[in-house]
């Protein structure tokens, strides 16, 4: 077993919210699932700590949840994209792809001084 | 706004906890038996997949803890666990929650009642414009410190002032006013054009008067009061340019005042007019010698009262000069409108609320005794949760959400109580009285009213929160848990709950002594010396239309046929009419001088009463020497004047008056009268004041319109009333009258009277509340020595003490706080009266009587409340006593 990435602290919730848009409907385990295979199994999810940042989204308004029967007929509770979460999820993705672009530019520059 | 719902939904999901757990651990559920069915297809054996699944799940119970924390508000959460814990308690111990809560509301509710009263009439303002800069405007004399101004000096005083903004004058009237039900005397006041101006009040229909409306020359208007315009012309708002008839005399309405005007000192008036000085019969306005206004004016920026008082003075004394014969003696007096307004029960009330302080206090120690005692008895509880890990922070905050829960459950009591208290006070105060104080009109829970419960509220709260702490000082703690450790903490608490308890004690001989000296100055009061005897007695005021009865002799006569009439009625000893009801007041002054005496321009300054013939008689004040008047004594006959005896020994010390001539100032000839008798001091003035010098005049000799009347009858002279109205009324539908009444209730529903006996009815009940309070307090703290020295006594009975040595020792040791805290009582008491002196009348503020008979009534209250737990003691057994342990 090669050695796993933890989640970045604050990108959980944009990794959820991500998965739902572009699943729909889904469970939290089917959740957890998704993240890691889309990671193409580098990060290491501890399916844990996934629900406490479930719960705060639904807090937050940026998903709902509601009961239903999963695809093997279990019962789950499905978690589904908001109004709310899709305008999260573009101001955040916003947010990322600078604070990436900003630290590409500085890796850039270390490496070539010229 | 994402955030604040998130933590509005994290509140309330502290109320939903057990169902939102439920869900997640079924959700918990569903996710480990997919996760173990993908396994099991991946080909992992039934366990491994297991063993898997709850692996990637990481541990299940900080997951579960970790989503509870998210779903709740952990601080919230632990709050509402503390109040359902503080409940628990007080409910557990319901002895304990009913006396403290009960202590305590009562000390709130009286407090809050009487600050609710304070509030109203000293800290609310006046219901006018700025009402800081307006102030009461008055000359003074020796005599009197607030005399009225006279007309000529108030246009001086306006013209040559440098402080006021601007100056006006207003004074009562009387007028009779025409309706469907025939002639009824009003209430009017004159004022002069600026009135409404300076005091910032704008008419709700039509208009102010207009500048120089109030000369001789301008057109009769006036501007009715809100409640008349409902009353008498049904609120319809054509009235404003309408004509109406006041006294005979055609007067155009020009404006109506709003609801929410009101004056204090003539709050009943419904006609305002303007000035007109010299208008008509009156010759008062326009002598400067004839004192008959108010001033009211409005401060220029930045002038201070007292500048604005060294001003006036200055003009005053200016006036002195340049008039010697009229403003002799004739200073100033300017004082805060809010002060001309509601003096009086300024010290009263604050008297008051210093009294219902103390109870406060009392209560409060009282239930912090109480809770003393209680931390005493959990200290193994607590001992036991700070043994299971309860962080120190986690135990105080227990007794503070306890206290606070005490506080709270208290406050709502106590606020609920003064509402109902403060209704009920007000309905004591007679209805006349009350008309005076307008701004007791709104009272209740304001906003200030609230405030200043929610600030004892606090202090009770933070009193209460801290003594358990305090007491379980968290060192000791761990001794909490080994057997037998409370001795040094019972000691502490005794000297702590004794020098309570001791405290208790003094406020409580405070109270008492206050009480005692207010309830003897009540009975000093009702005790004054009338001089004449006030029951059987009927009273009425009475008004002859002035249009009707225009010659002096038409007065004279009509008033001659009126008393007969009366006299005639079946019951009726005696009817006799007066300028001025006794014991009303110091005023109605006059001017007078001897003839054959030297004079310098002194104002020899007395009252002044025009009587009919038989007035003494009907009174049955004492002649002293001389004769009374005849029946017939008129314009006729020589003018003749009776003095009494405070006259007498003023101004014929040692000497004879009867024969002695006297007049006015001048001593113009029409002036000139004879003294023909020497009454008793009948007391004119009000209970509480000095009875000035007094002449009486016979009132045929100087007829007037208006007068009061006084009628004796052999039964009861309430019945008598309205016999006596409808008499007048056969005899001329035009007078009017008002005012009917009875001496007795005169006197005793007087202002003075009234102020003497609420204080000392309410401070007396604040002191019998605080002398109950404290005979628990030194009930509770002996009772609970006896209680933590059971095993000692046991000791001493077992080595042969007797009972009587035990129950005296007890006793000993409560009668021992008493005297310390009567001792100290005492003293502080010494200090306290000396603030009383303003409202006492005819008592020592160090009053000996009073201060020996509170010490008794403590002493014996406080050997009532050892006795008890005394008893007990002795009878205590002593092979029982040293098993119990």
């Amino acid at each position: 077993m090669g050695e796993k990435a933890d989640v970045w602290q604050g990108t959980l919730a944009l990794m959820v919210l991500k998965t739902l848009e572009s699943m729909g409907e889904l469970h939290g385990y089917g959740i957890a699932r998704r993240i890691e295979q889309t990671s193409g199994d580098v990060l290491s999810l501890n399916y844990g700590t996934l629900y406490p940042a479930l719960l705060k989204l639904e807090q937050e308004g940026a998903i709902v949840s509601e009961w239903g029967v999963s695809e093997n007929n279990r019962r789950a509770k499905f978690y589904k994209l908001t109004r709310v979460g899709r305008k999260q999820i573009e101001r955040e993705t916003d947010n990322w792809e600078q604070t990436t672009a900003i630290l590409a530019r500085f890796l850039r520059g270390t490496e070539d001084p010229a | 706004m994402k955030k604040l719902r998130a933590a509005l939904r994290r509140f309330a999901g502290m109320f939903s906890r057990g169902r939102r757990e439920e869900d997640f651990a079924s959700e918990l559920e569903g996710h480990l038996q997919m996760h173990i069915e993908d396994n099991m297809r991946a080909g992992m054996t039934a366990e491994e997949a297991r063993r898997d699944a709850l692996v990637k799940l990481g541990g299940m119970e900080r997951t579960r803890q970790a989503y509870r924390e998210r779903g709740t508000a952990p601080f919230f959460e632990t709050l509402w666990q503390d109040l359902r814990f503080a409940l628990r308690q007080l409910l557990k111990n319901p002895g304990f929650t009913i006396t403290a809560v009960l202590m305590l509301s009562l000390g709130i509710a009286a407090s809050v009642a009487i600050f609710a009263f304070v509030d109203a009439a000293l800290l609310k303002p006046l219901p006018y414009e700025d009402p800081r800069s307006l102030v009461d405007v008055t000359e003074s004399v020796a005599v009197l410190p607030h005399a009225n101004l006279s007309y000529p000096d108030y246009l001086d005083w306006k013209k040559m002032n440098h402080s006021f903004r601007s100056l006006d004058v207003y004074t009562g009237t009387g007028y009779l006013l025409d309706t469907p039900s025939g002639v009824e005397p009003t209430q009017g006041l004159r004022v002069t054009d600026g009135f409404f101006h300076t005091l910032g009040v704008l008419p709700l229909l039509g208009r102010d008067f207009y500048s120089g409306e109030d000369l001789l020359s301008a057109p009769r208007t006036v501007i009715l009061s809100y409640s008349t315009w409902q009353k008498r012309f049904g609120g319809r708002k054509e009235v404003v340019g309408q004509s109406i008839s006041l006294s005979g005399m055609p007067y155009t309405i020009v404006g109506v005042l709003p609801d929410s005007f009101e004056f204090a000192p003539r709050n009943t008036v419904e006609f305002w007019t303007t000035m007109h000085a010299g208008g008509g019969a009156n010759t008062c306005d326009l002598r400067r010698s004839c004192h008959g206004l108010v001033g009211v004016a409005r401060l220029k920026d930045g002038v201070s009262i007292a500048a604005a008082l060294a001003d006036t003075k200055a003009i005053a004394q200016q006036l002195e000069r340049q008039y010697p014969d009229s403003n002799r003696g004739q200073t100033a007096a300017v004082e805060s409108l809010t002060d001309a307004f509601v003096g009086d029960i300024r010290p009263i009330l604050l008297l008051l609320l210093a009294g219902a302080g103390l109870l406060l206090l009392i209560a409060c120690v009282n239930v912090a005794s109480l809770l003393l005692v209680r931390s005493e008895s959990r200290r193994r509880e607590i001992a036991v949760r700070g043994a299971l890990g309860a962080s120190p922070l986690r135990l105080a905050r227990q007794f503070v959400t306890e206290g606070v829960l005490l506080v709270l459950g208290s406050s709502l009591l106590g606020l609920v109580c003064a509402v109902f208290t403060s209704q009920a006070l007000l309905r004591l105060i007679p209805k006349d009285m009350l008309v005076h104080m307008p701004y007791l009109r709104g009272i209740g829970m304001n906003f200030h009213v609230v405030c200043f419960a929610a600030a004892i509220a606090v202090m009770a709260a933070v009193i209460f929160s801290l003594t358990p702490i305090v007491q379980l000082s968290f060192g000791e703690m761990r001794e909490g848990l080994t057997e037998g450790s409370r001795g040094s903490a019972g000691v502490l608490w005794r000297k702590v709950g004794a020098n309570l308890t001791v405290l208790e004690l003094a406020i409580a001989t405070v109270l008492l002594v206050g009480a005692g000296l207010l309830g003897k100055s009540f009975y000093h009061l009702l005790h004054v010396e009338l001089n004449f005897q006030p029951d059987h007695l009927a009273t009425l005021s009475v008004a002859l239309p002035e249009k009707v009865y225009a010659k002096d002799e038409q007065v004279v006569a009509a008033r001659r046929q009126l008393m007969d009439r009366i006299a005639a009625l079946p019951g009726v000893t005696s009817a006799a009419a007066t300028s001025q009801l006794p014991v009303t007041m110091n005023g109605n002054t006059e001017w007078v001088r001897f003839v054959g005496r030297p004079y310098n321009g002194e104002h020899n300054e007395v009252n002044e009463r025009d009587i009919t013939a038989n007035y003494f008689t009907t009174l049955k004040t004492r002649l002293i020497r001389g004769r009374f008047f005849n029946a017939d004594e008129d314009a006729t006959k020589p003018r003749v004047v009776i003095i009494n005896e405070a006259f007498a020994k003023l101004y014929f010390p040692g000497q004879d008056p009867l024969g002695a001539r006297m007049g006015d100032t001048t001593l113009s000839t029409k002036s000139i009268k004879e003294i023909v008798g020497v009454v008793d001091d009948l007391r004119e003035s009000s209970l509480d004041e000095k009875t000035l010098p007094a002449v009486y005049y016979p009132a045929d000799q100087s007829p007037d319109v208006y007068f009061n009347l006084v009628v004796r009858t052999s039964q009861d002279e309430n019945a008598l009333l309205p016999t006596l109205v409808s008499t007048i009324h056969q005899f001329d539908r035009g007078i009017g009258t008002s005012e009917e009444s009875t001496m007795m209730l005169n006197i005793d529903e007087s202002q003075t009277a009234y102020l003497h006996r609420s204080s000392a009815w309410l401070v007396g009940g604040f002191a019998a509340l605080a002398l109950l309070l404290g005979m628990i307090g030194l009930y509770g703290v002996i009772a609970y020595s006896v209680g933590q020295r059971t095993r000692e006594i046991g000791v001493r009975m077992a080595l042969g003490a007797q009972r009587e040595m035990v129950q005296r020792m007890i006793m000993r040791e409560g009668g021992r706080l008493a005297a310390l805290g009567i001792v100290v009582g005492l003293v502080c008491s010494l200090g306290v009266t000396l603030t009383l002196r303003s409202v006492l009348f005819g008592v020592q503020s160090w009053d000996v009587g009073t201060l020996a008979g509170v010490a008794l009534l403590l002493v014996a209250a406080a050997l009532l409340a050892s006795y008890v737990p005394a008893r007990r003691a002795a009878s205590i057994n002593p092979v029982e006593a040293l098993r119990a342990e």
